[in-house]
């Protein structure tokens, strides 16, 4: 309890940084750019209008509004692996740094993890969009998205921190990570039906993919415009607690050994 | 009040050798087949204790690899020390090497609240110290250009510029002054021994013993990770110099 104590204050001490370094991940992102912060509207619904082409000809016959179906999925997707990666990094990425001077190396995990979530913000605004231009049926079951997107972020908090502390000691970890998400991809049902799926592996998924129990919520939400069942938010909620226990347990156990491999 | 502000006991730092080469799955998994993951011990630090009051200035000298910067790793809290323990009361700063918490697209505007924010410090405390970080780096000018466009004896004063005038209690510098001009160097050395008087404690390591006897009282000579001798500045820079064979 102590223990806990101590860290809270650490990191109250050093919320700053995290702001700051959010915003430095913001700004750079689009600076200099004509358009600046309108990219990050833009740029998910460029992607969004090439995927709901291709993707439409294939599976809109069983979906009903295939664009916001898609587009539900892809945000939160994208936002998981996007997150994920960067976050495994930012320890290696900020070697120089940390072998200089003392800072709460979780910090930059933390950051890269939350900048990934004001930028998921600023998808929401080209789903709305999309739902406009596709006259999809508003109702205020929307205004319930933060409470999948802090689970979500939970999870991947849990999932940065894992990956972080694993690439410090193997750098090979990325390369694996990429073949994992791939896989990730398409076991998650983002861009067709559910029902297509052969049960075993459908019952599979629903059990045990975390990604289905958040993206299933907010489609519940946005899409189907009613409250998720029980079930999926227990679900997600546990995964996301599950995560973040794994992240935050094998990160503080190895931090103290980080400085010798980065 | 308490006045050592460092204290170091008795302290240990182990580094595993072997351990250090593998830094990927494959070799490891293979290295664990083969049974050639062995603990290959090195000690860079052995059995070390000194005490630093406040406002007293300490050198570390000695030859390269005598774990100088290992020490003021393991000071700053970088490091965890394998045996012993350290006490530090106060607020440290370690001079980070010209520039290394710099964002070159960002501006300099920008990096003064995130280098500020790196060494533990509120975004109020740096708006309220901003002006007289930019007087003493003397940037009004460039304030907006990003920072990969400074030379680097631009980037040397802002990065010397915010590492001091947040007025740390311990400040932590591990031979940077040797890279900026001689005029850039004087500023320092006059910054340094004006914190002095105000009562900061300084850690210096350096390899020019007109600095370490210019700036420093006391002095500890570290020969490979083993105290050999601490005390007066004069007398240890006097030993060591004449175990170097130098005079």
């Amino acid at each position: 309890m102590e223990k806990f104590k101590i860290r809270l204050q650490i990191f109250l001490a050093y919320k700053d940084l995290l702001k700051q370094l959010v915003a430095k991940d913001l700004k750079l992102k689009y600076r200099r750019s004509f358009l600046g912060y309108v990219w990050s509207v833009l740029n998910p619904l460029l992607v969004m209008i090439v995927m709901a082409i291709v993707f439409s000809t294939m599976f809109s016959r069983n979906i009903e509004n295939f664009p916001v179906y898609l587009f539900c999925g892809q945000i939160l997707f994208n936002y998981m692996t996007q997150s994920t990666n960067q976050a495994m990094n930012s320890i290696n990425g900020n070697a120089s740094l940390l072998k200089k001077t003392y800072v709460p190396k979780y910090i930059f995990t933390f950051a890269k993890i939350t900048s990934g979530l004001v930028d998921l913000i600023f998808s929401m605004g080209a789903l709305v969009i999309v739902m406009l231009a596709t006259r999809a049926h508003f109702s205020w079951h929307f205004l319930l998205f933060p409470f999948v997107l802090v689970q979500l972020y939970g999870f991947c908090l849990g999932l940065g921190m894992f990956l972080a502390q694993a690439n410090v000691f193997f750098r090979d970890i990325q390369y694996i990570y990429n073949a994992v998400t791939t896989a990730w991809l398409y076991l998650t049902p983002i861009f067709y039906p559910m029902d297509m799926l052969p049960d075993n592996l459908l019952w599979l998924i629903k059990h045990f993919n975390p990604m289905y129990f958040y993206i299933g919520q907010f489609r519940d939400i946005i899409y189907y415009n009613k409250i998720p069942g029980n079930m999926i938010i227990l679900a997600g909620c546990g995964a996301a607690f599950i995560m973040l226990f794994i992240g935050t347990y094998t990160f503080l156990r190895n931090q103290d050994n980080f400085i010798l491999y980065i | 009040m308490n006045d050592i502000m460092v204290d170091v006991k008795d302290v240990t730092i182990r580094f595993n050798l072997a351990n250090q080469k593998v830094d990927n799955l494959k070799e490891y998994f293979i290295k664990l087949l083969k049974k050639e993951l062995m603990f290959q011990e090195f000690l860079a630090v052995q059995n070390v204790s000194f005490q630093v009051k406040r406002g007293e200035a300490w050198a570390l000298i000695g030859t390269n690899g005598s774990g100088k910067s290992t020490m003021l790793k393991a000071i700053s809290g970088i490091l965890k020390p394998y045996k012993g323990s350290i006490t530090v009361n106060g607020k440290i700063a370690p001079l980070i090497e010209l520039g290394a918490g710099f964002d070159g697209n960002m501006t300099a505007r920008e990096n003064i609240f995130l280098n500020g924010c790196l060494l533990g410090h509120s975004e109020k405390y740096m708006a309220e110290h901003f002006d007289e970080i930019v007087d003493f780096a003397e940037l009004w000018k460039f304030l907006d250009s990003p920072i990969k466009n400074y030379s680097s004896g631009m980037r040397a004063r802002l990065g010397f510029a915010i590492a001091t005038m947040v007025r740390p209690d311990i400040l932590i510098v591990d031979e940077v002054l040797a890279v900026g001009d001689v005029k850039f160097r004087k500023k320092c050395q006059q910054r340094m021994n004006e914190m002095l008087g105000h009562g900061t404690t300084l850690l210096f390591v350096s390899h020019s013993m007109e600095d370490v006897l210019d700036l420093c009282d006391h002095a500890i000579w570290l020969d490979k990770g083993k105290a050999r001798m601490s005390g007066e500045v004069q007398k240890v820079c006097d030993a060591y110099l004449q175990a170097q064979g130098i005079k």
